[in-house]
């Protein structure tokens, strides 16, 4: 089984958000960007089924501007064989949806003929949660969604573990496949420094977008970014009744 | 690292007591002339009143986009491993790393950041490892010292001074975590003269061992090491056919045999860092374990300490940075009064103060860390400022983030009384920030004298020397072309405190000329004033650098640099009007020399207390 996986370079979770004094977007200029955290799981259990020989070969894919190339050579530090570098500038990432990078995922696994797509379920930037399901569309294969297990079902099938509310939903599909990885799928390794100097020596493909025929015009115009609006300070009241007193002023409480 | 306790001031101390020797013996046979060289480093033309700034300016930091990415792609999960595999509350509560928190870092590839990657190593360089030591720092100090240990001085005399087939032999396995190195210098009768080692190692009949007996204390990761740089005296034969006894550095493994640890000592601080005694029994070394030349192991040892240095200063950064943050987390939740801590002047200026010392520290760490990157190789009383700065500016910034915090910063739960307790070793390690100081000042104003002393024997003799001192000199800067036109004001002021200090050196060399070396009350002064005025160069250039790139901080950088060189142009100026001040300094002097010699021909105390009983 040949296994893709989309990777995507995100404004670290850890940093704090800011929006851009013109309202066009967040600032992403000298900020920490790092390996979208559902796509690192979604690599590590690919990585995985290779160490279990369930997989043959990992191949890391992102569609975006120069410095995705960073996210895919943490990729390759971290275990995948190869990295494909669809490339866009810097301006056009900041507009693409998850339709496009269905679309370029979709012109290389029809090139390359990989037997199964890993993406994070979401990316911690946009949170669309769209590209998984649409590229199984568009591919017209299974989709297992929200993965929390993958096992070998035997006979060309996966045994896939999803949790939704109220308990967990087993499915089985047939191979190929599109999965999306949930959080408690697995626990990914660290990139250490020696694999990141072999890495070095992996190749990493370079495709401009131009190359797949992939139409990446905008279908949405974003409008404004704002901060969400700043909690008020509250009050102290005296007593219970004067609690209730306050809550029926400001209608809270019938009176 | 708790093994070189003041080791490598010690040698310090003795390379410029034998330098001074060896100078003041030229001086006596005339026909001998003192060669004056002249020096590329800034402070020790700052010793001259000379403002030589091709260290200095620019910022020497260049590392290409790809050493940036790589360090980048190391450097969260590395904070990662720092929070969730380490537990710095438990290393200092059990006196204990375990050894498999150990092995995941080694996984990590922190063992052996400067190794070449053909020897398994991580390949780094200066400034990327110091990036690593600073993030370190950060989380656990005692952490950074196993780190410091093992491959900063542990094994850095291999990387250094080991032949080939020595590194092949070693610096995988180090490189890797599979095994672990330690530094073994220190004795319990070591004084200030290195040489009075008394490990000793002696060729064996066939030629084919040394055979190592001794003992050697505090040496870091002593317990649990598998290799160990040890410093022996070995009786070398010399020109005249006699044999002298003289320092040898040996690459001696756990495995040959006779290697025996003590238990783990009872620190202050570092706790969960390794210290023990270690003996050598009757322990074969085999001769191919010679590190560098017989005889050479004095400047195996001073190589080994000059290069590591660096790391101290970059931890001593990262634990003013976690500092730092607790300080702006408390002050700006914390209510009195009715007001936000944050809103209150001296909260606000007591954070200024640990932002701009913290800003000075930095900037020094990384001009070092680049200047050995290109090659540099005369860095030592640079090096040797960064050490005292840093490890004392830290000290200072938790101080003040416990002071802060009040009540909650004496806290164990708060986690910063765990840090001063970790910072308080770094000002005595490695070289005692006192030792350093008189390292710097009579290094730097042995440099001076060499010159002074050819100056003299030139045209217009010591009259010409006079005058210049009186019409003070050129510092012959070229401040106004390197520092920033918004800068300029504090560039100029700096230009003045560098003529100053060379004009205090000359007049107190002139005066004291080689008796200046037990002039400690003025010498201290010279390298504090030294401090200030490295420093005050190193922030000017970072921040001239910040503005020249745009950097997103460019103008809080300027107004942290206006802030800080202000700050210590006025201390050095203090230092070395209070240093030049000859008759006060005498009768100061006097009286502190016979107020300690009272109390200790006494034995103690001799006052007499107040309520007479």
């Amino acid at each position: 089984m040949k296994i893709l996986v989309g990777v995507k370079r995100v404004v670290d979770y850890a940093v704090k958000i800011r929006v851009k004094p013109d309202r066009s977007g967040v600032v992403t200029e000298g900020v920490q960007h790092s390996m979208n955290p559902f796509d690192e799981i979604a690599l590590e259990e690919a990585v995985k089924l290779k160490e279990k020989k369930l997989a043959t070969e990992v191949v890391a894919f992102s569609l975006g501007g120069p410095k995705s190339a960073e996210v895919l050579r943490t990729a390759l530090a971290k275990g995948a064989d190869k990295a494909v570098h669809v490339q866009v500038t810097d301006a056009e990432a900041g507009k693409l949806e998850s339709f496009h990078v269905a679309k370029a995922l979709q012109k290389i696994v029809e090139q390359e003929k990989f037997d199964a797509v890993f993406l994070g379920k979401q990316a911690i930037d946009d949170d669309s949660s769209q590209t998984a399901p649409i590229l199984a569309g568009l591919l017209e294969w299974p989709q297992a969604l929200y993965a929390s297990k993958v096992e070998d079902a035997g006979a060309g099938h996966m045994k896939v573990t999803r949790e939704i509310d109220g308990g967990l939903d087993t499915i089985k599909v047939k191979v190929p496949f599109v999965l999306s990885a949930d959080l408690r799928l697995n626990e990914p390794r660290y990139a250490t420094l020696p694999n990141i100097m072999k890495a070095k020596k992996k190749p990493l493909k370079n495709i401009p977008i131009k190359d797949l025929n992939v139409d990446i015009t905008p279908q949405t115009e974003t409008l404004e970014v704002t901060e969400p609006p700043v909690r008020q300070a509250g009050g102290f009241v005296d007593d219970v009744s004067a609690l209730v007193a306050k809550l029926k002023e400001k209608g809270f409480v019938k009176a | 690292m708790l093994s070189t306790l003041s080791k490598s001031a010690r040698l310090n101390q003795t390379r410029f007591i034998r330098l001074s020797h060896s100078a003041a013996a030229a001086k006596d046979a005339k026909p001998k002339k003192v060669a004056a060289v002249d020096s590329p480093s800034f402070v020790m033309n700052l010793f001259r009143g000379k403002a030589v700034t091709d260290q200095v300016f620019p910022y020497p930091l260049n590392m290409t986009d790809e050493q940036k990415e790589t360090l980048g792609m190391v450097m969260s999960p590395l904070e990662k491993m720092l929070v969730e595999v380490n537990d710095v509350v438990k290393n200092d509560e059990t006196s204990d790393i375990p050894r498999a928190v150990l092995d995941q870092f080694a996984e990590l590839g922190t063992f052996g950041v400067l190794v070449p990657p053909e020897l398994e190593g991580s390949g780094f360089n200066n400034s990327q490892m110091a990036r690593v030591a600073e993030i370190v720092g950060a989380y656990d100090l005692g952490f950074g010292v196993v780190m410091g240990a093992h491959q900063s001085i542990g094994y850095k005399g291999i990387l250094l001074e080991g032949t080939d087939a020595q590194k092949q032999k070693y610096l995988p396995d180090l490189a890797t975590g599979r095994k672990f190195a330690a530094f073994a210098l220190t004795e319990p009768t070591t004084g200030s003269d290195a040489s009075s080692v008394r490990t000793r190692a002696e060729l064996s009949a066939d030629g084919k061992h040394y055979v190592l007996n001794g003992g050697k204390i505090w040496i870091s990761n002593g317990g649990f090491a598998d290799v160990f740089t040890v410093f022996a005296q070995t009786p070398v034969k010399q020109a005249d056919g006699s044999t002298k006894d003289k320092m040898s550095a040996f690459i001696v493994e756990r495995a040959f045999g006779g290697v025996t640890s003590g238990p783990q000592e009872k620190k202050m601080g570092i706790k969960g860092s390794n210290t023990t005694e270690v003996h050598f029994d009757n322990l074969k070394i085999p001769v191919e374990n010679l590190l560098g030349k017989e005889g050479e192991g004095f400047k195996v040892a001073m190589n080994i300490l000059n290069n590591g240095r660096f790391g101290i200063p970059a931890a001593c950064t990262g634990a003013m940075k976690h500092c730092i943050q607790k300080t702006v987390d408390h002050i700006t939740t914390r209510v009195q009064f009715g007001k936000k801590l944050q809103e209150f002047g001296n909260i606000q200026e007591k954070l200024v103060e640990m932002i701009s010392k913290l800003y000075a520290t930095e900037s020094i760490v990384y001009m070092l860390s680049s200047n050995m990157d290109r090659g540099i190789k005369e860095y030592q009383l640079e090096a040797a400022i960064g050490k005292v700065l840093a490890s004392e500016n830290a000290w200072l910034v938790c101080d003040d983030a416990i002071q802060v915090h009040g009540g909650m910063g004496f806290m164990r739960e708060t986690g910063l009384e765990r840090v001063l307790r970790d910072l308080r070793i770094f000002r005595i390690f490695e070289g005692a920030n006192d030792v350093l100081r008189l390292f710097i000042a009579l290094t730097g104003a042995q440099h001076a004298g060499k010159h002074l002393a050819e100056q003299a024997s030139g045209v217009g003799g010591l009259i010409g020397l006079a005058v210049s001192r009186v019409t003070g000199g050129n510092t012959g800067s070229n401040f106004g072309q390197v520092v920033d036109a918004s800068l300029q004001d504090s560039a100029k002021v700096l230009d003045q405190q560098i003529a100053l200090f060379g004009q205090t050196v000359q007049g107190l060399l002139m005066k004291h000329k080689k008796g200046i070396i037990d002039r400690q009350y003025e010498m201290h002064r010279v390298a504090d004033a030294a401090i200030n005025i490295y420093s005050s160069a190193a922030v000017l250039s970072r921040a001239t650098y910040a503005i020249k790139n745009k950097s997103s901080s460019a103008d809080f950088e300027r107004k942290v640099a206006t802030y800080y060189v202000d700050k210590a142009m006025k201390s050095s100026n203090r230092f070395l009007k209070d240093a030049g001040s000859g008759v006060e300094n005498a009768s100061k002097v006097a009286t502190i020399e016979s107020l300690a010699k009272e109390v200790c021909g006494n034995g103690g105390l001799t006052l007499q207390h107040p309520v007479e009983l």
